[in-house]
């Protein structure tokens, strides 16, 4: 007989609205502690201490426009905040400051979030979703100055993006954008030429979120349907598909693979957190703990493994702190 | 006449051997004899050596044997001289050697004189004398040999083995066992039919009788598989290209007396590896003899049944292959419809029978041909109208399926365009296996598939045997590095928890209280509400059981009359855990209600089997409360917004359902532990076990307009009389034990000559539970009477009753009563 499944490690409570975002920025060597940031539906973002699970800080600066995106720029003290209110905001949190310094204007009214990655010390890209409809901006940070817009062929009715993932091979090599289209499907940009490499229509229904595991070349989406995509990229550059896995109930809000691309998590509207192994998509649990849609899962990144935690946060205005799977 | 001289040498030899001490007398004695048998330099006149055959040679073999003793084989000099008496034996006519051989094995005691005896008829067994003894006899039928002679040499040949063992004992050697004798027989009767052939070949003619005689009175002595295992494979490979062995071989079977015929056929189709062959080696006897066309087209198929499979489908296939045979066929597959669609066949054969004539039938119609069904469309349709409202009027669920699958390969036969019979059935192996034989075998499947036969074929046709089954297992060993492969790459480090409780998510909470519950089931229709009520309603009534009693009845009567409106997973589980729940709650009122509504009117079949259900489980459950489990508080430890827990049945429960059900079928006294247990916790069922057992017999033999046990329904009967032997079962050291199983005992004494096979069981398994619930002491005093009664009854049907399940616990019964009377015997009353 299986064990029944775990329960949460503790729950971090005190949003007072749907928590649309987290991330874990745990990698610190110590004595700093280490932090969790969510965004919630309110326009604020809170800082979580993980250590004493408690409210470390909490910041405003979306105008009470919810709060769809949150990331640290390279340490604890820089983070990068995305909201309704169509700006991204840099904060700087270093000795108790809550300052906005610099902001950019999506000019976006839709939910897409931005998707950050580091490039070179101190130079990141970010991808965000841009003014016209099915367009998309990648930016380098701080600079802030554009690398290329990405635009589809007039003729492919994508719709919207409405997810989206920076990743490259390699270290050094030229980065890749991965975004998730209104109609369902898939495409791979290269950032260099601004061109798009592939596109894979994997979904019937609008993709919510999509995750890359740039080692294996291998990827997972999920939709408003009952099953996760799994894709890959074959020799020739083009996306292919691998694998579907069908879900008990319908809606995927997010994915997450953890950062040694063991398993993979995913939130669900069906109120579930499921738990794949990353090799073959085998089902391992099923965690039943919110009571309203999950709308992000995320790992963190400790150091140790086994310090390892995933947390999950919902539109029940909760954020479950969960360690599972942590000792292998 | 010069014939005289034989006549004096031989007497004078006698008179010598008996007398003589001389050992280079008696040895030139011999060798004069000797000359009379030809070999020599000087040959005797033809004459003279036919005279001492026909006249002498039996006497003076005789003579020798008389005068044989320890002390007298001493006096040859030399081995060459003791070979010469042997000689006598081994070469001589083997005819009259082998009458005098064993005629003095059957006459001497144990002796000196008896091993050399038995030694001698080693040898000549293993120098083939029993091939010449038969040439002899067939090369000389022609002439009129004397029948007598010919019947003592048949009886002789065949039971050597008998005569042998009952002579030598523990002493015997291994060539005349009878599993070594008689395909050393077959191997002689194959040398003795090449001889025939040879000699037909010649132009000579001559007979085959006496080799047929031999295989038919082996035969009937029931050793076909020892000489058929020798015999059938050379036919086969000498009949496959040669006509005159063909002819020889369809002659030897012929020529079998009518009295051995079955025996021999029998032994034929068992060992043949296939309809061609078969075909080959009988030819058309089945048109020409009326016995063999009665054994097989009768016999082996309607009144036996313990063949093999493949013993049908050689027969059957047999049938089919000449076209002046296959009238036959069709006359064999009406007769087996026939039988297959009686009533009374259905009701008082073995269910094995029934089996075995269903593969018949399904290999018959694998044979027939359209036009052959066309012209018999309509006959073959009554038939299988009858039998199939027979058969789904059984209640044994294998006799269902049998009239299911039968009937469905029928109808796509006889109306192949039209719409097919198609049946709900679950296919187990035996099913699957019945409808394979659907599909006709191929000849070259059928030849690997008897390796005793592989294993004395000559070696060019078991190398050719060989080979296709090396092939599979290098496949085998190919796919098994496959999978090894792909496991390197799998998730199996990470276990995965468990995930029965991902269910679908349901959007409407359950009620929470019993009688929201009640409003909701009899209310306007809302399918979600009334999925989320079914699932939690008996977690409600166990939680609050003083709730529940107070609409105790008025909810039983509204579940029984409870409907799928739509599809609920596991709804009549659900159902009837609830009414159980309400049963066990509540006994009294609950379960007067259902014994009352048990014989009321207006009630399907399916609902008075539940209610008979709900009152075994619960019966169940009251004599052996679960132990509480440790309440699992919804809030804390599962956190969940669905709190359908109802939905997925504790594994316990489930277990216990299927506990219920083996005990319900059989074997009640291997219970030794769970009958231990009983003491360890209350039995909450003896006071109440009254109310669930009397009111469901007073009216089993009133039949109403739409309910009549003692008729049709004797489904409901059967199951009846199982829940009062669960219900009987569990009252175990009640107060009221005794008195109901007085009742019980009646009950089963009215219905015991029931047609059915399900209610008999029902009946023999109430008898055991009122042996095992009622104190030994008891029984005896109160029973004594009911119990003589049933043990006779008991012994009549662990002897007569067809069906097996009904034997069998028959004689469990039997060895109840006979422990319980140990066990009084043992213990003395004080």
């Amino acid at each position: 007989m299986a064990l029944p499944p775990p329960d949460p490690q503790y729950v971090l409570r005190g949003a007072n609205d749907a928590v649309n975002t987290l991330c874990f920025h745990c990698a610190d060597p110590k004595p700093e502690l280490p932090l969790l940031f969510s965004g919630s539906s309110d326009g604020q973002i809170h800082i979580w201490n993980i250590k004493t699970h408690r409210m470390d800080r909490m910041l405003n600066g979306h105008g009470g426009k919810s709060v769809l995106w949150v990331k640290t720029l390279g340490n604890r003290n820089t983070l990068l905040s995305q909201g309704r209110d169509q700006n991204v905001c840099l904060w700087d949190l270093a000795e108790g400051r809550k300052d906005v310094t610099d902001s950019v204007f999506t000019d976006h009214a839709g939910f897409c979030k931005c998707s950050l990655l580091q490039v070179a010390e101190r130079r990141w890209l970010m991808a965000m979703p841009g003014k016209d409809l099915e367009e998309v901006r990648v930016l380098e940070l701080p600079s802030k100055t554009s690398v290329c817009t990405l635009k589809p062929e007039a003729d492919a009715k994508l719709g919207v993006p409405l997810c989206l993932k920076l990743w490259q091979p390699s270290v050094g090599s030229s980065p890749s954008l991965l975004a998730g289209y209104e109609d369902g499907s898939l495409v791979l940009w290269n950032l260099s030429v601004g061109k798009s490499l592939s596109r894979l229509a994997c979904h019937q229904e609008p993709i919510m979120a999509l995750d890359f595991d740039s080692e294996k070349a291998k990827g997972v989406s999920g939709s408003s349907e009952k099953m996760l995509c799994v894709w890959r990229q074959n020799e020739q550059q083009d996306l292919e598909m691998q694998q579907t896995c069908q879900l008990t109930n319908p809606g995927i809000a997010d994915v997450a693979l953890r950062p040694d691309k063991k398993i993979l998590a995913t939130a669900g509207w069906d109120y579930r957190i499921r738990i794949f192994g990353w090799k073959k998509l085998r089902p391992l649990a099923v965690l039943d703990y919110h009571t309203a849609t999950v709308h992000c899962v995320a790992f963190s990144d400790h150091s140790q493994s086994r310090e390892r935690l995933m947390a999950a946060a919902s539109k029940d205005h909760r954020i479950s702190v969960w360690a599972i799977y942590n000792q292998t | 006449m010069d014939l005289l001289p034989v006549c004096r040498a031989v007497l004078e030899a006698n008179s010598i051997l008996s007398s003589s001490r001389d050992g280079i007398q008696i040895c030139e004695t011999l060798q004069t004899i000797k000359r009379y048998l030809g070999g020599t330099e000087s040959p005797p006149s033809l004459k003279e050596k036919e005279e001492f055959i026909h006249r002498h040679f039996t006497t003076f073999l005789q003579c020798l044997i008389s005068n044989v003793g320890p002390d007298w084989l001493e006096l040859f000099p030399s081995d060459e001289e003791k070979e010469l008496w042997d000689s006598f034996f081994l070469e001589g006519p083997a005819d009259q050697s082998f009458m005098v051989l064993l005629d003095s094995v059957i006459s001497t005691g144990p002796s000196f004189r008896l091993n050399k005896v038995t030694e001698v008829l080693e040898r000549f067994l293993q120098r083939g004398g029993l091939s010449s003894l038969m040439w002899e006899v067939c090369r000389h039928q022609s002439q009129a040999g004397s029948p007598v002679l010919q019947e003592a040499l048949l009886n002789r040949v065949v039971c050597l083995p008998d005569h042998l063992a009952n002579k030598l004992r523990g002493e015997n050697h291994p060539v005349f066992f009878p599993q070594n004798y008689f395909p050393l027989l077959g191997v002689e009767i194959v040398r003795v039919l090449e001889r025939i052939s040879e000699s037909l070949r010649g132009g000579l003619d001559c007979s085959i009788a006496f080799v047929s005689q031999i295989l038919g009175k082996v035969c009937v002595h029931g050793r076909q598989k020892e000489i058929m295992s020798v015999l059938v494979p050379h036919l086969t490979d000498r009949t496959q290209s040669d006509c005159i062995w063909q002819r020889i071989c369809w002659r030897l079977i012929e020529s079998v007396p009518d009295r051995w015929m079955e025996a021999v056929i029998c032994g034929f189709v068992r060992a043949a590896p296939g309809s061609a062959v078969l075909s080959r080696l009988l030819g058309n006897l089945v048109v020409k003899s009326k016995k063999s066309q009665f054994v097989m087209t009768q016999k082996l198929l309607l009144l036996q049944y313990s063949h093999p499979t493949a013993v049908l489908q050689s027969l059957l296939g047999y049938l089919a292959l000449d076209s002046t045979r296959r009238p036959l066929l069709i006359k064999v597959l009406k007769e087996l419809l026939g039988t297959w669609g009686s009533s009374s066949a259905v009701k008082h054969s073995p269910v094995e029978q029934q089996l075995y004539i269903s593969k018949a039938i399904l290999i018959c119609l694998s044979h027939v041909k359209d036009a052959e069904i066309e012209s018999n469309r309509q006959e073959l349709l009554t038939s299988v109208m009858e039998g199939m409202k027979c058969h789904l009027d059984s209640n044994l669920p294998q006799i269902r399926h049998l009239g299911m699958v039968v009937a469905e390969s029928i109808s796509t036969r006889i109306t192949p365009e039209g719409p097919a019979l198609k049946f709900q059935y679950e296919e187990d192996e035996e099913l699957r296996e019945l409808k394979s034989l659907l599909t006709p075998r191929t000849e070259q499947t059928l030849v690997g598939d008897l390796p005793g036969i592989a294993n004395n074929r000559p070696p060019v046709a078991s190398s050719a045997v060989l080979k296709p089954s090396v092939r599979p297992s290098l496949g085998a060993s190919e796919e098994l590095g496959k999978g090894v492969d792909s496991d390197l790459d799998s998730d199996d480090d990470l276990v995965p928890y468990d995930m029965s409780e991902d269910k679908e998510l349901r959007k409407i909470k359950a009620p929470a209280y019993i009688r929201d519950c009640i409003e909701i089931l009899t209310g306007p229709e809302d399918a979600d509400k009334y999925e989320a009520t079914v699932g939690i309603l008996e977690t409600l009534i166990r939680r609050n059981a003083a709730a529940a009693r107070e609409v105790s009845v008025e909810l039983t009567k509204v579940l029984l009359h409870l409907e799928e409106k739509s599809y609920i997973e596991g709804f009549m589980g659900l159902r009837q855990s609830a009414l159980v729940a309400l049963a066990v709650t509540d006994p009294v009122p609950v379960s007067h209600f259902l014994t009352t509504e048990f014989y009321s009117l207006n009630y399907s079949l399916r609902q008075r089997m539940d209610m008979l259900d709900v009152l075994a489980t619960a019966a169940q459950e009251l004599s052996r409360p679960i132990p509480p489990k440790p309440e699992r508080l919804p809030g804390v430890k599962q956190p969940s917004i669905h709190i359908l827990s109802g939905e997925n049945p504790d594994p316990s429960d489930w277990r216990r359902v299927v506990e219920e059900r083996i005990r319900s079928k059989t074997r009640r006294f291997a219970k030794g532990p769970s009958r231990a247990e009983l003491p360890c916790t209350p039995n909450k069922f003896g006071p109440v076990a009254g109310h669930f057992f009397f009111p469901l017999l007073q009216n089993f033999d009133r039949s109403l307009a739409t309910f009549d046990l003692l008729g049709d329904d004797h489904m409901v009967l059967g199951r009846l009389a199982h829940t009062l032997a669960i219900v009987m079962y569990f009252a175990v050291n009640a107060a009221v034990a005794a008195v109901m199983g007085k009742a019980l005992l009646e009950f089963v004494w009215t219905l015991r000559f029931h047609t059915d096979a399900y209610v008999r069981q029902g009946l023999l398994s109430s008898v055991s539970s009122t042996l095992l619930s009622i104190p030994a002491e008891h029984l005896l005093e109160d029973l004594s009477e009911e119990l003589l009664e049933t043990q006779a009854w008991l012994a009549d049907v662990a002897e007569r009753d067809p069906d097996g399940n009904c034997r069998s616990l028959a004689l469990q019964n039997l060895l109840l009563m006979e422990n319980l009377k140990k066990k009084l015997e043992t213990v003395p009353f004080e």
